[in-house]
């Protein structure tokens, strides 16, 4: 057999496979770019539908970080006040601040005397202007008797108005009137109408006003419920999963149960909502509407995802780790809690902040439980009723007013924020724990 | 034990008596200070019968070699005499393990306990995820071997000398030991190992993955360590065999074929099993 092989541009053989490729390469190179031009296009694509997303709700949100005050001059005449000589604290708190708001609107238009002119002017002003001035005079009691000025919310038809969020000529229903116009304009021109910050928006619970109306209620709420939610479900989560990986026989019991986490991790949230009522509320007894109620629905449903990802991290942590510590005499519970968990760490952290984040926007489960109400009051414990953010998102998103359009596209951003905050905390919690083995 | 030349070639038919007493190995078992006793040992894999009726003394200040054919049984052999193999599921252990007399597979014995009287180091380096000094305080913390800090500083160091590697890391004790080289690493397991004054050291191959110059290390320290501690170190490579130990034992298929003196296994071997083996006509 000849052992020397002919040249290659001698070999038929071989350059007819050169042709054959060569033929092929055009076609292969141009494929290759047009699969990168599709990568390139979705992400492309995923950016710009983002960027439209945030756009929309921060031009529609920002102007509600900022509320329209009025700045009157008032006289804190004990008579109209309603206060006697030597008032207390209590009859102070009580008193009708806002006949001095009026009193301080009607001096500037003196020449609105009809009765139902009167009352389209004094709805210039917010409700709560009175309990702003109120809080103004039971922090200084001594300004009982005196003069002062003051910038004092206006209302929430006025607010838009002053933002340009509504035209002067549209008959939507409950807008000013044409005369409201007029002494509004007189207003500005006074340079008696500013934007200040919209303190009320984080301060105050939910309300039928919407220039009263602000986020701290649902933001409590939420933060009640995340925190039952973590310290149930990451405990739990974390142990279940440690149990099925490291120590549980195998046998099928503990197959059933590993193949009904699986699937719990899929049912639809509202089917734990049910089991909260049935379960929490009924049986137990529990505050309806209460965080705590929520916190332990939310639990339910986050507890397979947890566990989910922590067992596939624990799994992740090579065999050789565990056999070191083993053959240095380490019982089984120190091989765990000293060796593997340190590294299986980054990753059940990352399971719970998916956990938690899904959590902190569901709101179907919570609807069963009561949490889907309009509730006024700040709670101040997780026993109170409250509700959460994405609750309250949707709530707004369902009233007529024009100013709570803005409040709900403000209470996104401060959904936003609140999940941003949470994931970078976990990528700061990740890289403390990252250990390399 | 009397001595019996064997002239049979074929394995299978090398075959213990059913009663599981007397092996059919060649060659004498016992050492005159023995350790490790083991008698009639047998592992399962599920269905596999990975080693079939083993019988060895591993003696008290000796360096054993256990040489074969890869899947012969050795890692499987010495993994059993610090119950490593407890942690494989289906594996099944039978026959008489002795340790200074008491039967570590007795429910009695505790096996952390055992652990820390027999030592392993594995075929990878795998120091712990932690710093350079955890990694050796880690055995004595856990097992309270060190009463104060400057005890426990005293075990380090001591480890850590005797391991020779205390003069290269001195000075970086507080980085993370998976920093190291890997003949490096392989020291600090070794370091790990000794710092909680094991009876017996378990090596499994652990040159094998390592440089010659380092592996050279590793076999001066060996002999130095073998003044102190029973050795029994699985190899692949009979250079090493021949180098560091004073006994070598031939697995062949999951059984002992032969034990003896490390010179005459190597110059004179009785089986013709074993003939093969370190003539190079196979494995």
């Amino acid at each position: 057999m000849n052992t020397e092989l002919p040249p290659p541009d001698r070999n038929p053989a071989s350059a007819r496979v050169r042709q054959i490729v060569e033929a092929g390469l055009v076609r292969r190179y141009r494929r290759e770019r047009r699969f990168r031009a599709y990568g390139l296009l979705s992400v492309v694509s995923g950016v710009l539908f983002l960027g439209f997303l945030l756009t929309t709700i921060v031009l529609n949100g920002y102007s509600a970080f900022r509320q329209t005050k009025l700045q009157l001059d008032l006289d804190l005449d004990p008579v109209v006040l309603g206060l006697g000589d030597g008032a207390d604290s209590g009859a102070l708190a009580s008193a009708d601040y806002q006949a001095v708001v009026k009193a301080g609107l009607g001096r500037l238009f003196p020449q609105v005397v009809d009765r139902k002119e009167r009352r389209e002017l004094n709805a210039l002003a917010s409700a709560s202007a009175g309990y702003t001035l109120r809080d103004m005079v039971v922090a200084h009691p001594d300004l009982v008797g005196r003069r002062i000025t003051a910038w004092l919310p206006a209302d929430d038809k006025v607010d838009m108005l002053f933002k340009g969020r509504v035209g002067r000529g549209s008959d939507a229903g409950g807008q000013l009137n044409q005369a409201q116009f007029a002494w509004v304009d007189e207003l500005i021109a006074d340079g008696r109408v500013a934007l200040r910050f919209n303190t009320a928006f984080f301060t105050n619970g939910d309300s039928r006003e919407p220039e009263m109306a602000g986020i701290w209620g649902a933001t409590k709420g939420s933060f009640f419920m995340l925190m039952v939610t973590l310290v149930l479900s990451f405990p739990l989560g974390v142990a279940a999963a440690i149990y099925l990986e490291e120590f549980a026989p195998r046998n099928r019991w503990v197959d059933f149960i590993e193949v009904n986490i699986n699937n719990l991790a899929a049912v639809p949230s509202i089917v734990f909502g049910l089991l909260g009522l049935a379960v929490f509320i009924n049986f137990f007894g529990m505050p309806r509407s209460a965080p705590l109620v929520g916190g332990l629905v939310l639990s339910l449903m986050t507890l397979p995802v947890i566990i989910i990802a922590s067992r596939a991290a624990l799994r992740a942590v090579p065999p050789s780790v565990r056999e070191a510590a083993l053959g240095i005499g380490s019982s089984p519970m120190q091989m765990v809690f000293h060796h593997v968990l340190p590294l299986a760490m980054p990753g059940m952290l990352t399971g719970a902040i998916i956990g938690m984040a899904r959590a902190l926007g569901e709101s179907a489960p919570l609807l069963m439980v009561g949490m889907v109400a309009f509730i006024v009051d700040v709670p101040s414990t997780p026993l109170d009723p409250a509700t959460v953010l994405p609750v309250q998102i949707y709530l707004w998103a369902d009233s007529p007013e024009r100013a709570f359009a803005e409040r709900t596209s403000a209470a996104i951003l401060v959904l936003l924020g609140f999940l941003l905050v949470m994931n970078m905390a976990a990528v700061w919690l990740r890289s403390r724990f990252e250990r390399h083995w | 034990m009397a001595s019996r030349i064997s002239t049979t070639t074929d394995a299978a038919a090398f075959v213990a008596p059913a009663g599981g007493g007397e092996p059919g190995t060649v060659g004498d078992i016992h050492a005159s200070d023995p350790v490790i006793t083991v008698r009639g040992g047998n592992v399962h894999y599920g269905e596999t019968h990975a080693l079939k009726n083993v019988s060895l003394d591993i003696g008290r200040n000796e360096v054993v070699a256990l040489i074969g054919p890869s899947g012969c049984g050795k890692s499987t052999f010495i993994r059993c005499l610090n119950r490593m193999n407890d942690t494989i599921d289906g594996a099944r252990v039978t026959g008489e393990f002795r340790l200074d007399g008491q039967d570590i597979y007795a429910p009695e014995m505790d096996v952390v306990m055992l652990r820390t009287r027999v030592g392993m180091v594995f075929q990878k380096p795998n120091p712990f995820a932690k710093s350079i000094y955890e990694n050796v305080a880690y055995g004595p913390r856990i097992h309270g071997l060190a009463r104060s800090r400057s005890e426990l500083d005293d075990i380090v160091y001591g480890s850590l000398k005797r391991a020779g590697l205390l003069d290269e890391v001195k000075d970086r004790l507080d980085r993370p030991g998976t920093g190291l080289s890997g003949g490096q690493q392989q020291r600090l397991c070794i370091a790990r190992a000794i710092a909680v004054n094991p009876e017996v050291i378990l090596m499994d191959e652990p040159c094998s993955a390592l440089d010659p110059i380092a592996t050279a290390r590793i076999e001066d320290l060996i002999d130095e360590l073998s003044q102190n501690y029973a050795i029994a170190i699985v190899t692949h490579s009979m250079q090493q065999a021949a180098r560091v130990s004073r006994r070598v034992a031939y697995f062949h298929l999951g059984m002992l074929v032969e034990v003896g003196a490390t010179d005459k296994i190597f110059t004179n071997p009785s089986h013709r099993l074993t003939e093969d083996y370190v003539t190079g006509r196979f494995g």
